[in-house]
């Protein structure tokens, strides 16, 4: 089964996140850039279904789009085991929206030859726009299968257990298909030493725009769908009254909520 | 007057309260048009909803299609195409944003997304980052998709004509995938997380899952939504749908209460944007105190349980 993972880099959660004041874009140089978790889950789930497949001509392809830097998320999923990777790296891609994030990556996974799955997590943590691997299967023509807890494949079929607020729903497809993963899906493993090691030697193919046989006009900030016109911080919070407890720390805030007409 | 079309989201029968919210602010850009899409005699249980809430047409899918979500895809997308709406609104929920998503695709339309107001234009605001950013957005395109989100406009009611219509589903060039079972979530007996006016919160304080009974005690008392840290989530206390933080639920409530909850970064930037933050714990620096109206220095386990008694005495 020929498997590809759709990996992204955002800006660690653990960090204050921020955006440029000048073109209202992710500020990618204020925190630390990390592999998105969701991703990780995705890999994981990559590789248990490689692991699980007949035979030995299974293959998991990550796929990468954004800066040079986001070769470290690329090494971070080989590590963990997948076999090669694809990454369009282009300074034209700057500012690109979600729509023409999912255009590129629809172009990409068609320099891939014979696609079976696509797995990506459901949204990612930086955007937030939980749509572009919908996007992506919408563009390519193929089914998709989100927000998913269990991923079962049985010869061309997928079949999915979709968990979101709203409910389950349990879908199935004939494969090629895309696939993504929620928060629950799995436990991913953590990279082994030899893991790290073998990284460092697998295939990472680096592809440009032109490479990639995309319209410099269809991606980048200038031809985005939509515009960013003014974005600002929101003014910090500032602290009010702390008091110890003294025995009456629940009654004062009673007293408090009371104050405020809040109870 | 352009219309502006708007998804009707129902299950069995009942209008999603969201709806009403939609056609509020679709009337900010134009005369809304209600979409419906599902089994046959649907739209009868609907329409007296979308009449009141100023929808001045009703447009009909009937389909019994096992195609998870393609339908609304196809009959949007065939709408925008022989309507050319000023916009489309949808809920923002996992299921609408999926078909704002792969609307927009299709149809060459801007996609804004997880909108919290809108005005002529249309301009979007956003709230980013768990609201540490507001963002005001616009579309280079016709006809954009904009996913509103849940309780960030207020429904009014206005009177519309809600003329039916019925229309086709065109038949997809995209395969799609097929839904084999459904099942509907059972609404609990406290309010959603991101719609609770107040929500009760507890961390790695709360110290375990049946500990956890103390933050449920005080959110009862108060109708209140729970709410559960990163840490308490990856402790196992609390599952994790009820996560508050930048990997969780951003939730901006009236009244928001942490229990044993420290405030690094990632529970704060989501829930910072609440109106009140009341924060216990027994760490006098932690920085949860930084951002709480009203603090209290102390033992979790002490404090919760009397303020329990004094709404529970005050409501009488």
């Amino acid at each position: 089964m020929n498997i590809v993972v759709l990996v992204k880099q955002v800006p660690d959660t653990y960090a204050e996140r921020k955006l440029s004041s000048g073109d209202h874009t992710l500020d990618r140089d204020a925190t630390d850039a990390v592999l998105d978790e969701i991703n990780e889950r995705a890999v994981e789930s990559a590789l248990q279904l490689k692991e699980s497949a007949d035979g030995n001509d299974s293959a998991v392809t990550v796929v990468a789009m954004g800066p040079d830097r986001a070769t470290d998320a690329i090494r971070k999923a080989l590590s963990m085991g997948a076999d090669k990777a694809v990454h369009l790296s282009d300074e034209a891609l700057h500012g690109t929206d979600a729509p023409g994030t999912a255009r590129a990556l629809a172009k990409l996974i068609g320099t891939i030859e014979g696609v079976d799955l696509i797995l990506a997590g459901n949204e990612a943590s930086d955007g937030r726009t939980g749509a572009v691997p919908a996007m992506v299967a919408e563009l390519l023509g193929i089914p998709s299968l989100t927000h998913t807890r269990e991923v079962t494949v049985e010869g061309s079929h997928v079949t999915v257990r979709r968990e979101t607020d709203d409910g389950v729903t349990v879908l199935q497809a004939e494969l090629p298909a895309v696939v993504s993963v929620n928060e629950k899906i799995n436990e991913p493993r953590y990279p082994s030493f030899k893991g790290i090691m073998a990284a460092k030697k697998k295939p990472v193919s680096t592809l440009s725009l032109a490479d990639a046989g995309i319209d410099a006009s269809e991606v980048g900030l200038a031809n985005a769908w939509s515009t960013v016109t003014e974005s600002q911080p929101k003014p910090a919070k500032s602290g009010g009254v702390k008091i110890e407890d003294e025995g009456d720390g629940g009654a004062k805030i009673a007293t408090y909520l009371v104050s405020q007409k809040l109870i | 007057m352009a219309e502006v079309l708007v998804l009707v989201d129902h299950l069995d029968g009942e209008i999603k309260k969201s709806v009403f919210e939609l056609l509020t602010a679709a009337r900010t850009l134009g005369e809304p048009s209600a979409v419906v899409i599902g089994p046959a005699n649907t739209v009868g249980k609907l329409s007296a909803g979308l009449k009141s809430h100023g929808a001045a047409r009703v447009y009909v899918a009937e389909t019994d299609s096992a195609d998870f979500l393609t339908p609304q895809v196809e009959v949007l997308a065939s709408l925008i195409r022989s309507k050319e709406p000023a916009a489309v609104l949808i809920g923002v929920s996992a299921d609408g944003k999926e078909i704002a998503g792969r609307l927009a695709v299709k149809t060459d339309s801007a996609l804004l997304t997880d909108v919290v107001a809108l005005s002529e234009g249309p301009s979007a605001t956003h709230s980013v980052f768990g609201g540490a950013f507001t963002a005001e957005a616009k579309a280079n395109t016709a006809h954009p998709v904009i996913t509103l989100r849940p309780a960030s406009v207020e429904a009014v009611p206005a009177d519309g004509a809600a003329v039916e219509e019925t229309v086709d589903i065109p038949s997809s060039p995209v395969r799609s995938a097929t839904v084999l079972s459904r099942e509907p979530v059972t609404a609990g007996d406290r309010p959603e997380l991101t719609e609770a006016s107040v929500v009760v919160s507890g961390g790695r304080g709360v110290g375990s899952a049946d500990q956890f009974s103390v933050v449920e005690g005080l959110a009862d008392s108060l109708g209140a939504a729970v709410g559960a840290s990163r840490a308490a989530v990856d402790s196992g206390f609390y599952p994790h749908q009820f996560q508050v933080g930048q990997t969780g639920k951003t939730v901006s409530p009236q009244l928001y209460i942490a229990l044993g909850i420290s405030g690094a970064i990632q529970h704060r930037a989501g829930m910072q944007t609440s109106k009140t933050i009341i924060a216990v714990n027994k760490d006098p620096e932690a920085p949860i105190f930084e951002i709480a109206d009203f603090g209290v220095v102390g033992d979790l386990f002490k404090v919760a349980p009397q303020l329990e008694a004094e709404i529970t005495n005050r409501r009488g």
